[in-house]
């Protein structure tokens, strides 16, 4: 027990090794570094990748260790996309409006610079003002703590209604997907103030950075690997200490836990809203890699298809999250892109771009019905995790369980 | 003597039904007491209302020297202020290994913050291997408690609930499904805790009481029947008709 952390948890260190091989590889091969064999579109969708997984870190966190079943963690994700989409449009839009004020005879005034950053932003609802909401764009700083700031106090106030009302099970995965699709319908209404179903745009492009996408696609493609290792230590270290033992317990047995002295509803509170911050985080290094954010992406089935990662990693083990949001989203990339050749059967043809839906519901099932531990569980047919085999005769009651074999040892 | 918890005239309906019916019932700072009665007589529900699980429509709790109500007490604040409870069915968490379900009864500070920080130190090792020796279970510390045999679980949460160090125990049917050996040695365990805190037991199995060799509390139909020796309630004539008589 007085081991220390890495000890415990091998497979922490394996995960960070493969995981800082992977980075080290994409980069020698990306055109950042001048060898061209990925492409920088690539390099971008590997780094949202690592988003996304870093994301199901946090759903696995909620679902598989404290068996919350959150339908709505991708409203976070998008949360933490808005607000540092906000500081990255502003920025931008403001140094092209001064660039190009600069040209005319007499200066522009504050006023005039900040009505022209407006309209170039909101005059596409129509608006030239700017809302409320913004107030602290122009501030980087600021509009980095709202990334935790407005995500956490959202999951706040949600968790604490819920959980004080001690709504569980398939109860809270309903009211979380009416959250993520109550806040989706607000975002696109135009006068939400956030230029409703247009979203924010032009995001890749770092305000004041000359370099080009393909060294900014790199340094993304970094700070996600990054953010995923931290994440990954993180949640690792949460759950391996007796924190882990509780949020477990409250998995298994919610009320065993309370009678236990534990207050089960500040913990749940506590587990939420950390993963509800892990997500903004992946939400705030995915979308400037994607360049533009829209109220569709934090549509309820976002975040179905987080748990369906999730399910088909292997929940309950953090690994086994990482590869079912890798494999699933780069999968969906390759069968949605067009990539995937079609299969002509003669009187019709199948178009993955259609069926791929299709496959990944199919696989879902099966893996619901045939393989509970999903993909990380062929780690344990390797490492022969398995409960241990019971050989020989029953010792017969008194001495409990133990077999002939385990009782001789 | 004290009483450390006090029942007085409490009573809970479900659906119309009364459970529990202007029930009184106190017990003292260490005292072991057996509670009998045929089913549906309201032993469960007597539980979850001290443990907070079920709040009574009328009726008083009181707990220790200052005379606490528990009825405005959540579940987890009753825990923690020394009630300890073990249910029917041996519910521990398969999931988890023998030691990592004892470090998590062990009376440590209770708040999400503190847990999360928490690193056991050798003191509290000592006390899981003592835990673990008193309730037999020293070879299995390592294994998954999903793995125990039926008995071995009812220990294993018996050694949770010592490990809490409550002062009022609760324990619904400890014996149930244990084999004769298995019995006796939980009656040490019951017997040994009594002498320092308050246990009670609820039982069916008459033998298991006598060895017990307590106050008996016999309930029918949500109320207190008889109170007494076992030998006093089983020769009370309102008993025999309600309960042994069948």
């Amino acid at each position: 027990m007085q081991r220390s952390f890495i000890a415990k948890n091998p497979s922490v260190l394996i995960f960070l090794a493969i995981l800082a091989l992977f980075t080290l590889g994409v980069t020698l091969l990306s055109e950042g570094a001048g060898s061209g064999f990925i492409s920088t579109s690539f390099v971008k969708t590997l780094g949202k990748t690592l988003c996304l997984c870093l994301v199901a870190v946090a759903m696995d966190l909620i679902w598989g260790f404290a068996g919350i079943l959150s339908l709505g963690h991708f409203a976070f994700f998008g949360l933490g996309g808005y607000a540092i989409g906000m500081w990255l449009m502003y920025e931008r839009t403001r140094l092209i409006v001064v660039d190009s004020l600069s040209q005319s005879e007499i200066p522009a005034t504050a006023t005039e610079i900040s009505d022209a950053i407006g309209n170039q932003i909101f005059g596409v609802v129509g608006s030239s003002e700017f809302p409320l909401i913004w107030g602290f764009a122009d501030s980087l700083f600021l509009q980095l703590t709202m990334v935790l700031v407005i995500p956490g106090l959202l999951a706040l106030v949600f968790g604490w209604l819920a959980f004080r009302s001690r709504v569980a099970g398939v109860y809270l995965s309903i009211l979380t997907q009416a959250m993520t699709l109550a806040l989706a319908l607000y975002l696109f209404q135009n006068d939400s103030g956030l230029r409703g179903n247009n979203g924010l745009s032009g995001l890749q492009n770092l305000p004041g950075v000359t370099a080009s996408q393909d060294d900014v696609s790199l340094w993304f493609f970094w700070a996600s690997a990054l953010a995923l290792a931290l994440g990954y230590v993180l949640a690792a270290w949460i759950v391996s200490g007796k924190f882990g033992s509780v949020i477990r317990g409250i998995r298994d047995n919610e009320a065993r836990v309370r009678f236990l002295g534990y207050s089960v509803e500040a913990y749940k509170l506590a587990i939420f809203t950390l993963t509800a911050c892990i997500a903004a985080i992946a939400g705030a290094l995915y979308y400037p890699q994607a360049g533009i954010i829209n109220p569709a992406e934090i549509a309820p089935i976002a975040s179905i298809y987080l748990a369906v990662w999730v399910a088909i990693g292997g929940r309950g083990r953090l690994y086994g999250a990482v590869i079912g949001a890798a494999l699933v989203s780069l999968l969906s990339t390759w069968f949605t892109g067009g990539q995937a050749p079609d299969i002509p059967l003669g009187f019709a043809t199948i178009k993955w771009v259609d069926w791929w839906l299709v496959l990944l519901g199919l696989s879902f099932v099966c893996v619901t019905l045939f393989a509970p531990k999903g993909m990380g569980g062929l780690v344990d047919l390797w490492t022969q995790r398995r409960t241990p085999e019971r050989h020989g005769a029953d010792l017969g009651p008194d001495a409990g369980s133990l077999q002939e074999q385990e009782a001789s040892k | 003597m004290s009483a450390l918890l006090e029942v007085s005239g409490v009573t809970v309906s479900f659906d119309g039904f009364r459970a529990i019916n202007n029930l009184s019932f106190s017990i003292g700072e260490a005292e072991l007491r057996a509670v009998i009665g045929p089913n549906g007589a309201g032993k469960t529900t007597f539980m979850d209302i001290v443990t907070g699980k079920t709040k009574p429509d009328a009726g008083h709790v009181l707990w220790g020297e200052k005379s606490q109500s528990l009825l405005r007490m959540s579940e987890a604040k009753i825990a923690q202020a020394g009630v300890g409870r073990k249910f029917q069915k041996p519910t521990v968490f398969e999931d988890q290994t023998v030691q990592e379900n004892l470090l998590m009864a062990l009376k440590k500070p209770r708040g999400w913050m503190a847990v999360l920080r928490y690193k056991p130190d050798g003191s509290d090792m000592d006390k899981v291997d003592a835990l673990a020796e008193q309730i037999g279970l020293t070879d299995a510390l390592k294994r998954k408690s999903g793995e125990l045999s039926h008995g071995q679980k009812q220990w294993l949460e018996i050694g949770m609930l010592l490990a809490q160090e409550p002062r009022l125990l609760l324990v619904d049917e400890p014996a149930a499904g244990m084999t004769p050996e298995e019995r006796e040695h939980t009656t040490d365990i019951l017997l040994e805790a009594a002498k320092t805190r308050a246990v009670v037991v609820v039982e069916h199995d008459m033998e298991f009481i006598r060895r017990l060799n307590c106050k008996v509390t016999v309930l029918h139909e949500g109320a207190v029947l008889a109170e007494g020796t076992l030998d006093h309630v089983t020769s009370n004539q309102d008993v025999i008709d309600v309960y042994l008589g069948r």
